[in-house]
Order: structure tokens, then sequence, then C-alpha cells
């Protein structure tokens, strides 16, 4: 199976439990006087939840077939492997580990530390010119983002 | 329409917001010449940025003038180095960039942005001419007319997703439509499908979702695909057009300008679909020997696509500000932005906010400008940006996002969102799903709700659908066009296999 319907049938699945929470496990929680209007907070959810289920059913049976040859993709998700995927992992897993240390290790230190290995991972060597070039940038954005956006940002690690 | 002309000009040549053009127009040629990186991304980085402004007249000059930029920049690095930044500008590396190969690089920059210039500009004018007319239409519309309105635009975007591809936009929307509705919405006081995580409970960010679907996925295209970013641009100058050459594609100019114009009204068609188009009606009703040399270096198969998808940026704003209804993903974001900065777009935008809408358009015409001027003398001076090295480019693109979503909450929990959303972005962009459906579905998602809720409330039920003409029309039109296409491919496929079909 593709792809593109494999992913049909996870919204299927996403969608088929909405649809179980929008019919039968929200109308309960309802207070009476609401009970008489004519729309309901599970309404619109309903109609909703409905139409993905088809939506994506069409996909996944394949009802709509692409007319012609389809265009050569960007990326060819089969041979996947083949593309640059060791960095790309490592940057998912450096902006992860970014988000969970920003409050921790404080704006600077972390935002030097992911311009400097998102750039190591790519490949860049010359850490001469990489940490002025990251040093500079941190303290430009955090200068704006602090002063002239007046949005705090901990500069530096929760034990300074 | 004089004093709102007035109006207009006085707030944008305010100087705040002349820098605000002068800016939006600079970073949006610098970002948009890198390859990979759409008006989308760029928009959605300077999102935070354009919000914490707090003037909503800023902000919408800022970010148009990051859009035409972008499209601008996009031509450039299309025709230097075949490598267009923007999907609209494709059609301009057709004849931009042979032009550039046979050492005319300069006049085919200079083509591009007189082209840009005109089309952006006339593109203004129809804009000021066409938008209030709308919107006097417009403000007689109810409740009900909007949410069958909203219905239409949100197939149209579908129908126009493509052959084989209705289905995975229409999802795409309705998944968009979903994931509007958790959280806590504004009619019924109540959190819906927030699954008790507390980060829910007012729904999920706008500006995380709209750099999860644009710039984490480009931004990871761009590392799994090593792309030569550092291209021989050789040599521009020579950057004078003849006036034989101004005579030959004056018409092309006027004409895309116009035809531009109208496809980026329509829900779902933007510049990209503008721009090809226009290469194609130009290519087709060209002499025999002009014909012969589209593809190989014409200017005017350059300056028909760089006329079209400018015209129909510009265009794209009637439905943003005369309905409030986005019909392209660049749009959704700067709807988003608006609603963020307390300014509702729609037909009251010009009686509320007369400035606001008076001072996008005045802005466009003095960004137009600015694009000219700047970019016609100092172009081989920014051309330069290319060769800045991707390894130092990429982790900036990440970050800006990251501190994009971070600014916007205050969270640190919204980074992870961020990052796991971008990840599935990714792999529909892998399966081809189309991701600006998503957005602009999530976007209108509250308002659909809110205005289906208001005409079921008046109509004590769906009577709303029979007793409106009107509505029923527009739902009736937004049926067929979802289901028109899908048809059509089947007796398409179907006169293929030898099967003779009833008409």
């Amino acid at each position: 199976m593709a792809l593109d319907r494999w992913i049909a049938f996870i919204i299927l699945c996403v969608a088929l439990a909405y649809a179980y929470a929008a019919f039968f496990t929200m109308d309960q929680l309802l207070p009476p006087f609401m009970q008489r209007n004519p729309i309901w907070p599970s309404t619109f959810p309903k109609v909703l939840s409905v139409l993905a289920i088809l939506a994506s059913l069409v996909i996944l049976l394949g009802l709509e077939k692409p007319a012609g040859e389809t265009a050569e993709p960007d990326i060819d998700y089969r041979r996947l492997t083949e593309y640059h995927l060791i960095p790309a992992l490592a940057l998912l897993a450096l902006m992860v580990a970014y988000a969970l240390l920003l409050r921790p290790a404080g704006f600077l230190l972390s935002t030097v530390g992911f311009l400097t290995l998102g750039a190591v991972i790519l490949g860049e060597r010359k850490l001469y010119i990489l940490l002025p070039v990251a040093l500079t940038a941190t303290g430009i954005v955090w200068y704006l983002v602090e002063q002239v956006l007046g949005i705090f940002l901990r500069p530096l690690p929760i034990f300074l | 329409m004089l004093e709102g002309l007035l109006i207009g000009l006085q707030t944008a040549l305010s100087l705040q917001n002349l820098l605000m053009v002068i800016a939006g127009c600079l970073i949006g040629t610098f970002i948009g010449m890198l390859p990979g990186l759409g008006p989308m991304s760029i928009i959605a980085i300077m999102i935070p940025i354009a919000i914490s402004m707090g003037d909503p007249s800023a902000a919408l000059i800022l970010l148009a003038g990051v859009y035409y930029g972008a499209i601008f920049g996009g031509s450039t690095s299309s025709i230097l180095l075949n490598a267009p930044g923007v999907a609209g500008t494709v059609a301009s590396s057709f004849d931009g960039y042979p032009m550039a190969r046979q050492g005319k690089a300069g006049k085919a920059l200079t083509i591009a942005a007189i082209s840009s210039f005109a089309g952006g500009t006339i593109g203004a004018i129809l804009l000021m001419v066409f938008a209030p007319a709308l919107s006097s239409v417009a403000l007689l519309f109810h409740s009900a007319e909007y949410f069958a309105l909203m219905v239409v635009g949100l197939s149209a975007i579908a129908a126009f997703a493509g052959t084989g591809q209705v289905a995975k936009a229409l999802l795409m929307t309705i998944l968009g439509l979903i994931m509007a509705t958790v959280g806590e919405g504004a009619l019924f006081n109540m959190p819906r499908f927030t699954m008790g995580i507390m980060d829910l409970q007012s729904g999920f960010g706008f500006i995380t979702l709209a750099m999860a679907m644009f710039a984490l996925p480009e931004a990871l295209f761009l590392v799994l695909k090593k792309r030569e970013m550092s291209g021989d641009s050789g040599k521009i100058d020579n950057l004078r057009i003849s006036g034989a050459e101004a005579r030959q594609i004056a018409p092309v100019i006027g004409r895309q300008s116009l035809q531009g114009f109208f496809i980026g009204v329509l829900p779902g068609a933007g510049a990209t679909i503008a721009s090809f188009l226009g290469y194609a009606v130009e290519r087709n009703i060209a002499t025999k020997e002009e014909q012969e040399e589209f593809g190989k270096g014409s200017i005017k198969g350059l300056a028909a696509p760089e006329t079209a998808n400018n015209a129909a940026c510009t265009g794209s704003f009637v439905p943003l500000l005369t309905l409030g209804i986005p019909g392209s993903g660049t749009t959704a974001i700067l709807l988003g932005a608006l609603i963020a900065l307390n300014v509702t777009p729609g037909p009251r935008l010009m009686i509320d906010e007369p400035q606001v809408f008076w001072a996008v358009i005045m802005s466009m015409f003095i960004g137009n400008l600015v694009l000219l001027i700047l970019n016609l003398p100092l172009i081989p001076y920014i051309a330069k940006v290319l060769s800045i090295p991707r390894n130092y480019l990429i982790p900036f693109i990440l970050f800006f996002t990251l501190m994009g979503a971070y600014i916007g909450q205050n969270n640190a929990t919204e980074l992870l969102i961020l990052v796991g959303f971008g990840v599935c972005a990714t792999a529909l962009k892998f399966a081809d799903y189309p991701l600006a459906p998503l957005l602009i579905g999530f976007i209108l998602g509250g308002m659909m709700e809110n205005n289906f809720a208001r005409s079921m409330q008046l109509y004590d039920g769906m009577g709303f659908i029979l007793d409106r003409p009107m509505t029923l029309a527009l739902l009736v039109i937004a049926l067929l066009l979802v289901v028109v296409p899908s048809y059509r491919a089947r007796r398409a496929r179907a006169r293929q296999a030898g099967v003779a079909e009833g008409d």
C-alpha cells in the first residue's frame, strides 16, 4: 500500500475516534437549557467527522485515480535512505533538545548551542567562523526579542 | 473613494509604514531568493514580529511587502540558477534561465523587474476598483451566506488542486476544520476534544501550525535533498532593454496583468496557476516565429509569467479584504495575523477600519516602486545572497521557526507541538498531500462554525438553506466544484479506455 493510502488510513482512524467523541460522549455533558438550542457544540463536529470519514475512504479505496502519469516527486519517500536522512533526523532531535533546554539552560546558551551544532550536523567544520556568527546572531535576536518586542526570555541558565 | 485614497496615503506615507514597506520588500526579496523557501514560510516566520508591533496597518503592510518581495526574489533565483525559490516563479525559469545562459542575465532581470512592477501596479489599481464594489455587495450577506461562501471557498481550493488530487485536498481541508474545533469555542464556552490536556484548552496555535506546515517541511526538504545552491550566476551586466523589446512585451504585460489578477481573485488559484496559464496563453497567441523562441530565451515568455504572478498576488487580496475569506495559503496566514491583531477582514473592514484597507492598497504601489528602485540597480549585489552556504542558512531557518512559535505562545511545550506537527506535515508532503488547504481550513474553521451556528439559531434549524436562495445557490456551486472535476476525470479515463459514454 502506498504512503498516501496509509496516511488516509491513519486519518480515517483519527476521524473515527473524533466521530465517536462527537456522537457519543459530548451530548451527555450538555446542560438541559442548551438542549433546546437548534445547534449543539457537537453539531458541527458531527458533520465534519462524517465528511472526513467519507473523504479518507475515497483515498483509501483508491476511488479517485490520478489522471495520466504523475509528475516526478520532489523527494521519493520509497528511497528515503538515499537522501541525507541522518542529518535531517539529527536536526529534528536537536530541535526537541532545544525545546526542552530553552527554559533550564537559558536562551543564550541553548541558542548558541543550537546554531553551532546545527551547522556542525550539516557538515560545517570551520568553528572559528561559526562560533562568532552564532554568538553575534544570538545576541542580536536576544536584544530584539527582549528589548524591542518586550518579551521576556531567560538569558542565563537557571542556576545563575 | 478619494477620501479613502487620501486616508490610505496618509497612513502609508508615515515614516514607520514606509520603513515597513522597505523592510518587507527587502526581507522578502532576500529570503524569497533562496531556493526552496516559499513566501508562506517567510511570512509564517515574520508573523510574530508583525503581531508584536500591535498596529494592524503596519503589520499588514510589512507582510504584504514580504509577500511580493518573495515573489520577486523567487524570480531572481529562477533566472540565475534555474532553481525557483517559489512555485509561482517556476514558469519564469522556462525562458529566464536560457536568457541567463546566453549571457543576457541582466536583461532578463530587468524584464522581470519591469513586468513584476507593471503586474503589481495594474493589479493594485484593479484591486482599488473592484474591492469596494465587491465589499458593498458583501455587506448584504447574512451569516447564512457567509457560511455558504466559506464552503464555496474551501471547495474551490479543493477543486483547483488538480486532477487526482481533489480528494486529498478535500481531506486536508476537513482535517484543518477538525483541528479548529479543538479547544474552547467562542460560542459554547465549553472545551471540546482537548482530551483533558491543559495546553489544548485554547486550541492549537495558529502560528505554530503555519510554521509546522510550511517552514519546517521546506527546511527539512532542503536538508534531505542537497541541492547545489552555489550555481555560477556569471556576471550580471547590461541591464538595459531596447525600445523594440519594450514594445514587444508591452501588450503581454497588459494582457497578463488582467488575466493574472482575475485568476488571483479566484479562491485556490494563486500565483502559480496564473504564471503557468499566462505562459501557455502567450505562447499560443504568439506568431509562429515567436513560438519557436519560447523556451529558448523569449522575452515574451519571461514577461508573461512574471507579470501574471505579481498581478495574481495582488488579486488574492480581493477576497481577503472584502469577504474575509482567504483564497490561498499566504492570504490565510495574513488573515490569521489580522485576527490576532483584533481586525476582522471582511466587508465591514472598509467602513470600520478604512485606514487599514486603504493603507494596504497604497503601500502596494509604494512597495512595487521600492522593489523596482531597489532591484534594478542593486540586483547584482542582492544576488550575492545566493552564495550563503546552506550549512549556516538551515540552522537559522529552523531557529527562526522555533523562535516564532515560542514568541507566539511563550511556552516551551509549543515547540514540541511544532516539531511533532512538522514531522507529520513532512510525511504528508512526501505523500503528495497539499498542505495549504489544511491551514486555510484551520483558519476558517472557527468563523465557519460561528456563522453556521448563528444561522441555525436564527432559523431554528437547517431551514436557512432553503429559505435563502443565495445560500442554496452558493452551496450548490460548492458541490458542483467538488463533483465536476472528478466526474470529468472519470469520463476522460473512460474515453481513454475506449468506452463510449453518453453526454
